[in-house]
């Protein structure tokens, strides 16, 4: 494959100023990623020229922040495979779990049922909760495998007629697993029940045709994929999102306003009430864009050659325990292990010394750690500009680290 | 530079923590979660009087929890609820307030010096101060 990772690297402007004395290995991806200098311009191009309100003003700057927004939604568009006025620009993926499980939950009667996973990330499991106690319903859960996927076995079995929901992460963020999802749409389609997608891991790897996959709302966050942070998007179905109520109220999201009642705007601006991140979404749409003309097949054999340097590197240790799939199928370059007798925030502030950085701890995921009675895990959460050194460096670092703590 | 946290003083106070000792029949046991990272702090007293009989500790955590707790299991015992709190906000203001570490029978609190730079690990030195301050208002409550 040829894909040149020193000439991506170079559109990164925190990764090209510290080479040199001060390396860095920056490998918590999975956390932030980094930020391309198109996205930036594009960002400061919208402040410095077009900076305006949308959908409110005559004059020409508003006009032209209004076609730049809608166009940051078409790249969205683009980018997931759906219609564009099918995107909401949320605040992240939180963000844009919560609107689901408000809206759509407003929809749910107590018995209902929800189904969710061990290995979701909190922002998949609490709103939920929150959805549980305000409205009775009941709150499933998928069960994980011992090499952090979700274990569908009993799939047929948890998920019952009263089943109106199947939300789960498109992929792990501490496992690296990407779910099946074919099996999940069939066995929530079974039961007429519909299918949310936690996003935020798998949208840094690539365009995703979420028609093919068949669900019903999908969540990711700029700040992840090459975009700003404050921004996000929520996908969903024209015909779900017309029957849900409003999450929030206010300006930009009505048609008329009678001090008795309210006509609510079309989607996507009935669910984006006030002011949005005009100019951070126009960065996400500009991310989406400059990652549909990658080349993604020689960027995934890059990355997913990384991860096998990793696994390898990690495979040879006696010490060390790999919290997920051992293999490259169905997963992303992410990767969780945990070092006896080292702690993970232990680890991850002595490899910071040598200009690596991990995350380490619970990765909001505590029912997962639970699930492996791990206190936490160290995790290197790749992105296509890592590169040979990087593992290197995290591998040499882990030497000395488990030396010192030892 | 995280290097300078992990000094031979913190490794070894931590090494010793494996070893938490055990408080027959407590007066008060407490354990508390740092939400940040899991870490998770157990600790045990039993009193005499106002004043701490026996102790003992359990640490799923960091080196630097451990070492904290380990610290904690020399020095306490013998010290009053009073000393205690007087120590852990010393501590406290050591870290996040530049102060100069406690005198004293506490003064290997100043091991923790460095962990000053670091902001996101002062919570890991500081829960096993927190448990066992919760543990001594256990005791103090449960003797009415
Ligand atoms: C799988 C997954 N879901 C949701 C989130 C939450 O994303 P955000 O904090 O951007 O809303 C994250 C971020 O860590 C994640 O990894």
């Amino acid at each position: 494959m040829s894909f040149d990772v020193a000439a991506v690297r170079a559109l990164f402007p925190l990764l090209a100023q510290a080479n040199g004395d001060a390396p860095l290995h920056y490998l918590d991806n999975g956390a932030t990623s980094q930020i391309p200098q198109t996205v930036l311009d594009a960002v400061l191009s919208y402040e410095t020229t077009s900076r305006a309100n949308v959908l409110r003003g005559v004059h020409r700057l508003a006009e032209a922040a209004t076609a730049a927004y809608a166009e940051a939604r078409a790249r969205m568009a683009r980018f997931l495979n759906v219609d564009a006025d099918e995107v909401i620009f949320t605040s992240g993926t939180t963000a844009a779990i919560n609107l689901v499980a408000y809206a759509y939950g407003d929809l749910l009667k107590a018995g209902d049922e929800v189904v969710i996973s061990l290995l979701e990330h909190h922002s998949n499991i609490v709103p939920w909760q929150l959805l549980r106690d305000r409205r009775g319903i009941v709150l499933k859960v998928l069960p994980v495998t011992d090499d952090g996927r979700l274990d569908l076995s009993t799939l047929d079995k948890i998920v019952t007629k009263r089943c109106r929901l199947i939300a789960v992460a498109h992929a792990s963020n501490v496992t690296g697993a990407v779910s099946d999802v074919a099996a999940i749409v069939a066995a929530a389609r079974a039961v007429g029940a519909k299918v949310l997608l936690d996003g935020a891991q798998r949208a840094p790897h690539g365009p995703i045709d979420v028609r093919a996959l068949a669900v019903d709302f999908y969540a990711l966050s700029g700040h992840k994929m090459f975009a700003p942070n404050g921004v996000g998007a929520l996908w969903g179905r024209r015909a779900l999102l017309d029957e849900m109520p409003p999450f929030l109220g206010g300006g930009e999201m009505i048609r008329t306003v009678t001090i008795e009642r309210t006509i609510y705007a079309d989607v996507p601006h009935k669910f984006e009430a006030g002011t949005p991140p005009i100019g951070q979404a126009i960065g996400l749409g500009t991310a989406a864009e400059w990652a549909l003309g990658l080349d993604w097949p020689a960027i995934s054999a890059h990355e997913m050659r990384l991860a096998q340097r990793l696994l390898d590197g990690l495979g040879r240790r006696i010490d060390t325990r790999i919290l997920g799939p051992s293999g490259l199928q169905r997963r992303i370059p992410v990767v969780s292990f945990a070092v006896n007798g080292a702690h993970p925030h232990d680890v991850c502030q002595l490899l910071d010394t040598r200009g690596v950085a991990l995350r380490g701890g619970h990765h909001c995921a505590q029912p997962l750690m639970d699930r492996f009675d791990l206190p936490g895990t160290v995790r290197a959460s790749l992105a296509l500009y890592n590169d040979d050194s990087d593992i290197d460096a995290l591998l040499e670092g882990l030497d000395d680290a488990v030396r010192r703590l030892g | 530079m995280s290097d300078d946290i992990y000094q031979q003083a913190i490794l070894d106070h931590a090494k010793a923590a494996e070893d938490g000792g055990s408080v027959e029949t407590p007066d008060a046991s407490v354990t508390l979660d740092n939400p940040l990272c899991g870490d998770r702090v157990r600790i045990d007293v039993k009193m005499s009087g106002a004043r701490i009989a026996a102790l003992a500790h359990r640490v799923r955590g960091c080196a630097l929890c451990q070492a904290a707790a380990d610290v904690i299991r020399v020095r306490a015992v013998g010290q009053t609820v009073d000393g205690i709190a007087a120590t852990a906000a010393e501590l406290r203001a050591m870290l996040k307030d530049e102060r100069l570490p406690p005198a004293g029978a506490w003064s290997d609190l100043g091991i923790f010096l460095p962990v000053r730079r670091h902001r996101s690990r002062h919570d890991c030195v500081l829960l096993p101060f927190a448990a066992l301050g919760s543990a001594l208002q256990q005791a103090r409550a449960s003797r009415g």
